[in-house]
């Protein structure tokens, strides 16, 4: 291998393990907000910085190979894409954290049949798997798989439009439930942003392996053409 | 539609046995820096040489195809006024060392018997010089030796005896390859404002050059014109995996 090409499998390496990080905090929020588990909340926000400093060990990395290798083609695309997707590891790492400081914050527990209920669980593993599979895809090449995300989203987006008459209906069933409803709305809204990072970064891995831009590309389009 | 300057179509060129450059096809439009790259031995200084007959000086040459200047056939032409046409600027500043900087930039004049006046020639060598960035830098001293200058100003002086011809197209076989940095980059900045006047071709290893002068690039292998296409997509997304290989260093 070529010491560009070293260098770009170590970051490679480092970005994968940044993924595993903010998957590890996602699904760890989530069993701090299912069990009311107010300690586990705690370790995610400690957990945190270590995501922040992947973050800009990842941003520095990335400057060092522009700076001394100056890489173009393929190589050019791959760092573009990883300074893209590291950014967006970071915010669904942020999100973890907020799911978290709700558990913290909130004086009630969640009811897990109302999480059932609203969905809520549903959204929350389709975002985990989302993640988890933006990785795979990551680590494979595999834009088949990329491709797939930007359906997947499109489900978390209908569970998020319908989160407010959930609420409504588990506010109207007892006035009491208010506070756990309005954190619940929040923890809707902050999924359905975890969608569209991951969808982001399925752009990122389909423009690093196959040179084509989706952004801004209506999704429907996107899934039979490709490119723009 | 913009008429190509210099335009190849199934072009080959042999030294002896050895196949060159192989059913090249090209088309090289007016006013572009179109970079050349490739591994040595890969043909592209052979065929640069082609575009203004420097090939067959060499004896046991050969060449087959067609080969264009505009409409015209260039081993039709007559060579010297291919040359006149196509200036050609080397790798390393070859001013001719008993001539004067004035007299290094009119030779291609004197040394064709061309006349002039001496007014015609003063104007030529101002406007050359000021084409090729060097006339503030040697205005005052026009009687001096071309070798007294720094590398990077003699390869300037080079450009300005080529441009002294009013070419249309210059040839730049690696020419700044014994350059440095500075130097280099002053000559860099000067193909863009000639690209104005001038159709550019370059041949360089240094792809970071390539990248950074032309607008178009070819990229040459074993002989075959592998890929031409807008720089810009040549280094960020090239079609072919030959091309993606060579300029990520991947190649064996």
């Amino acid at each position: 291998m070529t010491p560009l090409e070293n260098e770009i499998s170590a970051l490679k390496k480092e970005l994968i393990n940044m993924w595993m990080l903010v998957q590890s905090q996602l699904n760890n929020a989530k069993e701090a907000m299912i069990k009311f588990d107010k300690d586990l909340a705690r370790e995610v926000l400690v957990k945190e910085k270590r995501v922040n400093s992947f973050e800009l060990k990842i941003d520095r990395d990335c400057e060092n190979i522009f700076a001394l290798f100056c890489p173009v083609a393929v190589d050019l695309r791959f760092l573009l894409a990883a300074l893209k997707i590291n950014t967006n590891l970071e915010r669904i790492g942020d999100i973890a954290a907020g799911v978290a400081k709700y558990v913290i914050e909130s004086s009630v527990n969640f009811d897990e049949i109302v999480l059932e209920n609203t969905s809520l669980l549903r959204m929350y593993d389709e975002a985990v798997n989302i993640v988890t599979d933006t990785r795979i895809a990551f680590e494979k090449e595999d834009t088949v798989l990329a491709r797939s995300i930007f359906k997947r989203d499109d489900i978390l987006d209908t569970i998020n439009v319908s989160a407010p008459i959930a609420i409504t209906e588990l506010i109207k069933k007892d006035l009491n439930s208010m506070p756990e409803a309005l954190y619940m709305l929040s923890i809707f809204r902050k999924l359905e942003r975890v969608g569209d990072q991951a969808k982001n970064i399925a752009e990122e891995i389909i423009f690093y392996v196959e040179a084509k831009i989706l952004k801004h590309f209506e999704s429907s389009k996107r899934n039979v053409d490709g490119e723009e | 539609m913009e008429h190509s300057v210099v335009s190849a179509t199934k072009f080959n060129a042999w030294f002896g046995d050895n196949h060159a450059v192989k059913n090249v096809s090209i088309k090289i439009e007016k006013n572009q820096v179109v970079a050349v790259m490739g591994p040595s031995g890969c043909g592209k200084t052979t065929f640069l040489r082609c575009i203004n007959r420097m090939h067959e000086l060499i004896p046991g040459t050969k060449t087959e195809g067609s080969l264009k200047l505009y409409d015209d056939e260039i081993y039709s032409m007559n060579p010297i006024y291919v040359r006149y046409k196509i200036g050609m600027v080397f790798q390393r500043p070859n001013p001719f060392p008993n001539l004067s900087i004035y007299d290094n930039v009119v030779a291609g004049y004197k040394l064709n018997g061309l006349k002039m006046s001496k007014a015609d020639m003063d104007v030529i060598v101002e406007k050359s010089l000021t084409s090729a960035a060097l006339w503030n830098e040697v205005k005052d001293s026009l009687h001096k030796k071309g070798t007294f200058l720094s590398g990077g100003q003699q390869q300037r002086l080079c450009i300005a005896r080529a441009i002294a011809m009013e070419p249309e197209v210059i040839l730049f076989d690696e020419p700044t390859s014994a350059l440095d940095p500075i130097s280099t980059s002053s000559i860099e900045t000067l193909f863009h404002e000639l690209k104005t006047n001038y159709t550019l071709i370059i041949v360089t290893h240094n792809m970071q050059q390539a990248a950074r002068v032309s607008d178009k690039t070819a990229f040459f292998y074993l002989g075959e014109l592998v890929e031409f296409d807008n720089t810009k997509k040549m280094f960020t997304a090239p079609k072919d995996a030959r091309t993606q290989n060579y300029i990520t260093g991947r190649f064996s």
